[in-house]
């Protein structure tokens, strides 16, 4: 036991001061509620190390002080029991556990209230003048391998990444459209699941502009570890302009300038569109692309390089299986093509920066 | 009338057909402990390809079919059938019994399991295993391609009929067959965690059960229960896997308890310390248990008035499992503790499982349960009490009942390398997972990418599995190299209990005169105020033993073809298997076994030359 | 311990079922096992009352039960609980000639309650169109009620196999103990029967 005597200092430290990757972990909360989590779980732990160093105390000074010496062939007392210790070690952590209890309570009532209007505006959507607080609704459906983020009041489709304004109650309502999935942006919020046929609920709010990582914690197939997306939180106005771009994209999105590009708007009209719409034109088997060339990842974790887009255009079930994407062999798409596809796409952006 | 002797057989064909306690026992222990090297092989595999980011050692597939059947072998077909093992060998010992109270059904239950298991493995032969995860949640499972998930439906199917079987049998043989003198509140509290899996074991099944017949009408006739297009609910599923799947994390730990307290008791040469606290605990744990199991669907969005209850209820768990706990430390006290290979996992077991227990609780906290679900905060956590339960219980009653199921002692001196290197692989393994898990790793994933912080704790996870894995070779290295400590081994630890008044390796018949209980911890009392004897509650006569019989493997078999039938759709082979299955159940029903007798002077001569 | 020898009726014990060892553990092992079937039926019910809108514009409850049927079958099946109680009671009086007639009566209700239901089931798949893959309500009806079928076929495989071989052998402590849980087995799915009436039929015929 000594070792593990060792690592439950080493594990305080690494608990208050917060460790992980920045905008990844939940150790390190960067809105009120990833803080309301983690102040709870502070609490628990605090208590439960309270009771773990009695029991271990009481446990080193029995190893140390009763074991067996040589020689000793002392037949011990055959105690029977004892009823005011019995009482004492149910009281005791019954009370501990309602310390713990009442404020989980009170916190789990919290966190489900997402104050959506149209079940009555919720009190703590009300700012000081009794006026509705800004809030943003998004839909996330989930689909194996990726996140689609619908904003019904904006007339947004967006994939893979989902922009909020900072400072600003987010209600997502999470849905899935084959198996059961799991939203989870630990840096933001703790999960809830995606369930088919059911709608789920959840809020938080990122008061600092940043990329957050988001992941898929429910197994959902092979590629359930690649199933990762980002919320990027930026300023109200920012996230204004983004909405209104994304419901209405400029034209040269689908008129690009220049030769290549537009050539690689046909190739893209050709191929991809039935499943990537640009704006409201095309499916949404697929994430949408009006903003593409903003994300950072291809695919949800692979670098945004041209390279990257080129193989996985290529081939993408052997960069994540299971995934319904298929591939454009060059018989379909030949190099050349696939260049000016990439510039093409490379130029999809809502953003001016 | 009866006959007075069987033929002599074969020792194949004897333990083939063999109805003995005994012989059954130690097959559930010696296949759990196969299955329990498979698993862990699994975990091993898994652990390598999770060394690094991005590691391409498995496919995605293959680690999802690994993690798979890691969790389901070691749950159904290692740690069950292990508990099960002592739980046959030991308790009609305990009570002064002379067989179960069903010894074919006995008999039955085991070649249930067996086939069960073998069933579930055949499945990496022929394209591929189960890949739902041990949860196998729908529509994942349902819609799972290939025959993976049916053979976990089927397999977990027949294996769950052979525990159902034993619950029972266990229940009654506790109830109807004590010794005289043996009543309810002297009974050792191994038999006493028996009793209470036991009716868990009764209560939780079924639920599974009607689970997996659910998912078979599902996958394989075109049921629609969780099927959301044709109006089915996904959510059913997860309550009735975890209407069964929480009672049997208790089914999995309480046999365990009621070894530690045996094994505590007699290494530190006291009586348990608050018997009636402890019985009382054990009982509350049991019902708890089939209270609490949506804490594992905090968010699947019950909603708050669940969450809030069902975290409160899991919270009260904290309570009966916190009182054992320190009525362990009460018996320690003011003993004479002695550090055997059986008692340092007791020991161990107790900083070890209070952390696991803390984490629960941690858990149970609905709404910091959303930042745990489903992470590696989780996947430390159960491995912390399963391992530092469950496992460690299996290996203190391995090294503290081994002389008298196999007749040898286990080195102390291999067994405490193997002790030691074990216990810190294993919190090596486990202790850093509760980090990754809140750093942003969630769990069943089959790699995870660079550049996340994860990679270090990661690494020393996987070292801390490589040492477990050694320590397990070097017991299995123990096993055949302690053959020859055949001496001293029917009371080898100065036991308490009826089962060390027996000679090792035990005579058929257990007991050659009923044995007459005077106190708790019958032969300890005694040791302390008679001759170090049982008195007979009997006097020596001819003993009636049941006959083997051939019929429950061919019962078994026949449910095993008929689940091929399902598995691969064809009526003909179905109706063949439930035909063999059915046939043979009429002929158990139709010839009447009167069993044999064993005369006097053979039980008076074997002991004439034991002595 | 031997317990194959004809007993004379007027040197039976009251009791013969629990006479034994053997025969109490059989009682009480059998107990325990309508513990785990209670469960079973309760899990069935709990997902038959999740699904039981669900009928996806397939027939529902309201259209397809006909309560006179069912009120018939009630009968049928509450009617041989009443015989097999007379049979246990003939047998604890020692009269072995009773118990087969009011067993065999037993089993002919039995079979009588299954023909109707296999009327049942026949209307309603080929007369509305209800097959078990029409929608999440009738896998659940299916499977609930042919589950409770299933168990009546048992039952009557079970006690007409008693009855054949213990044709001529007089009440013994062997067979006391299994005519009493064959009966025991039959009271289980009678209950059964009358939650199913309750809450599949009259609450779907009443909406």
């Amino acid at each position: 036991m000594k070792h593990m005597l060792k690592l439950l200092p080493f594990s305080l430290i690494l608990l208050l001061a917060g460790c992980g990757m920045e905008n990844l972990s939940a150790l390190d909360p960067r809105g009120p509620v990833a803080e309301m989590q983690l102040s709870l779980i502070q609490l628990s732990l605090y208590i439960m190390i309270f009771v773990i160093v009695i029991v271990f105390s009481i446990y080193a000074f029995v190893l140390i002080r009763f074991r067996e010496r040589p020689g000793d062939t002392h037949i011990p007392k055959q105690v029977h029991g004892n009823r005011t210790l019995e009482f004492i070690w149910t009281t005791i952590p019954i009370l501990l556990l309602l310390l713990l209890a009442i404020p989980n309570v009170m916190d789990t009532f919290t966190l489900a209230d997402t104050g959506i209007p149209d079940e009555g505006v919720d009190e703590e959507l009300l700012d000081e003048d009794d006026e509705v607080q800004d809030y943003v609704v998004i839909e996330a459906h989930a689909h194996q391998f990726w996140w689609e983020f619908v904003y019904p009041d904006l007339g947004v489709n967006a994939g893979q990444d989902m922009y909020i304004p900072t400072d600003t109650r987010v209600i997502v309502e999470l849905e899935a459209s084959d198996v059961i999935h799991s939203f989870w942006v630990p840096a933001l919020a703790g999960k809830q699941d995606n369930v088919p046929g059911i709608t789920n609920d959840l809020w938080f709010e990122a008061p600092e502009e940043g990329i957050y990582m988001g992941k898929c914690t429910e197994i959902c197939g092979p590629s359930h570890w690649l199933m990762d997306f980002k919320v990027v939180a930026v300023d109200p106005d920012t996230f204004d302009s983004w909405a209104e771009t994304m419901a209405e994209p400029p034209e040269d999105q689908l008129e690009p300038e220049g030769e290549v590009a537009v050539e690689g708007r046909d190739i893209f009209v050709e191929n991809c569109i039935a499943c990537h719409a640009i704006g409201d034109e095309g499916g949404n088997t697929g994430p949408n692309f009006t903003n593409y060339s903003e994300r950072t990842v291809v695919a949800g974790f692979l670098e945004y390089s041209d390279d990257n887009l080129h193989d996985w255009i290529r081939d993408p079930d052997s960069l994540k299986p299971g995934n319904e994407m298929p591939g454009f062999g060059e018989e379909a798409i030949s190099d050349d093509e696939m260049d000016a596809l990439i510039e093409y796409i490379n130029t999809l952006s809502v953003l001016d920066e | 009338m009866a006959n007075s002797s069987p033929a002599k057989k074969s020792v194949l064909w004897d333990w083939l057909t063999t109805v003995d306690h005994k012989k059954i026992g130690i097959m559930y222990f010696l296949a759990g402990l196969f299955f329990f090297a498979v698993a862990g092989l699994e975990a091993i595999l898994m652990r390598i390809q999770l060394m690094f980011p991005e590691m391409s050692f498995l496919g995605e597939q293959t680690y999802n079919e690994l993690l798979t059947m890691h969790g389901t072998t070691m749950l159904f077909l290692a740690a069950m059938p292990l508990f099960f093992g002592f739980m046959n060998f030991v308790v009609p010992l305990q009570i002064g019994a002379r067989d179960v109270a069903f010894p074919f059904i006995n008999s039955l239950g085991f070649w249930l399991f067996l086939f069960g298991g073998i069933i579930l493995n055949v499945s990496w032969f022929t394209g591929g295993a189960p890949d739902a995860a041990w949860t196998s949640y729908v529509p994942l499972s349902s819609d799972s391609p290939g025959h993976g998930v049916d053979y976990y439906v089927m397999g977990l199917q027949v294996s769950g009929a052979g525990t159902l079987m034993s619950g029972i049998n266990f229940l009654v043989t506790i109830v109807n067959m004590r010794a005289p003198g043996m009543s309810m509140m002297r009974m050792p509290l191994f038999t006493w965690s028996t009793f209470v899996t036991s009716m868990l074991i009764l209560f939780a099944f079924p639920a599974l059960t009607v689970g997996l017949l659910l998912l078979m009408l599902d996958r394989i006739f075109g049921g629609a229960f969780f099927d959301v297009a044709m109006g089915g609910n996904v959510v059913i599923w997860q309550h009735l896997f975890w209407i069964f799947g929480h009672p049997e994390v208790y089914i999995l730990i309480l046999p365990a308890f009621g070894i530690f307290s045996e094994v505590i008791s007699t290494f530190a040469k006291k009586r348990l310390f608050g018997y009636s606290a402890m019985v009382f605990a054990t009982l509350i744990i049991g019902f708890l248990g089939f209270m609490v199991w949506a804490h594992h669907m905090f968010t699947v969005g019950m909603g708050p008035v669940a969450n809030a209850i069902f975290a409160v209820a899991t919270m009260a768990i904290a309570v009966p499992t916190g009182i054992k706990i320190f009525n362990w430390l009460l018996t320690l006290w003011g003993g004479r503790i002695r550090f055997t290979v059986a008692n340092l996992f007791a020991l161990a077991f107790i900083p070890s499982f209070v952390m696991g227990g803390v984490t629960g609780v941690m858990l149970a906290t609905s709404a910091a349960n959303y930042q745990f679900h489903d992470t590696y905060f989780v996947v430390a956590h159960f491995h912390y009490v399963i391992i530092g339960g469950s496992v460690f219980g299996i290996f203190a009653g391995t090294f503290y009942w081994w002389p008298k199921m196999f007749g040898y002692r286990l080195s102390e001196a291999w067994g405490k390398w193997f002790f030691w290197l074990f216990l810190i692989g294993f919190h090596m393994t486990f202790f850093v997972q509760h980090f990754l898990g809140l750093m942003g790793m969630p769990r069943r994933v089959a790699s995870y990418l660079d550049g996340q912080n994860l990679n270090d704790l990661n690494f020393i996870s996987t070292m801390g599995a490589f040492f477990m894995g050694t320590a397990f070779i070097l017991l299995v290295i123990n096993v055949l190299i302690s053959r020859k400590n055949t001496e001293n081994t029917d009371d080898p630890w100065d036991g308490r209990t009826l089962e060390w008044a027996t000679t090792s390796p035990v005579q058929e018949y257990n007991f050659a005169q009923t044995p007459l209980v005077r106190d708790l911890d019958a032969l300890f009392y005694e040791k302390m105020n008679g001759d170090g004897r049982m008195k007979a509650a009997e006097p020596l006569g001819d003993i009636h033993m049941p006959n083997g019989s051939i019929l429950p493997i061919f019962i078994a078999l026949g449910l095993s073809i008929a689940s091929f039938g399902v598995i691969y759709y064809s009526w003909p082979v179905i109706i063949g298997g439930l035909v063999v299955t059915f046939f043979t159940m009429m002929l158990r029903s139709v010839i009447e076994d009167h069993g044999y007798n064993i005369p006097v002077s053979e039980i008076t001569g074997e002991k004439g030359e034991d002595k | 311990m031997a317990d194959n020898q004809v007993v004379e009726p007027q040197v039976l014990p009251p009791n013969p079922e629990k006479a034994t060892l053997e025969g109490r553990n059989k009682f009480l092992g059998f107990w325990f096992f309508l513990g785990g079937e209670t469960v079973l039926f309760g899990s069935l019910f709990g997902t038959y009352l999740g699904l039981r809108t669900s009928t996806e514009g397939g027939p529902g409850p309201s259209e397809l039960f006909h309560l006179d049927l069912v009120f018939i079958m009630t009968m049928i099946l509450l009617t041989s609980s009443l015989t097999s109680v007379f049979a246990i009671i003939n047998m604890k009086r020692g009269n072995f000639n009773k118990l087969l007639i009011w067993m065999w009566a037993t089993v002919a209700l039995g079979v009588a309650f299954l023909s109707f239901e296999i009327y049942e089931f026949y209307d309603y798949y080929f007369n509305y169109g209800l097959g078990f893959t029409v929608s999440a309500f009738a896998s659940s009806f299916y499977t609930l009620v042919g589950t409770h079928g299933a168990h009546v076929a048992f039952g009557v495989g079970w006690i007409t196999t008693l009855l054949i071989r213990y044709r001529k052998a007089g009440i013994t402590l062997a067979n006391a103990p299994k005519f009493y849980t064959a009966v025991l087995y039959w009271h289980f799915i009678d209950v059964v029967w009358v939650f199913i009436f309750t809450v599949v039929y009259l609450l779907g015929a009443g909406g």
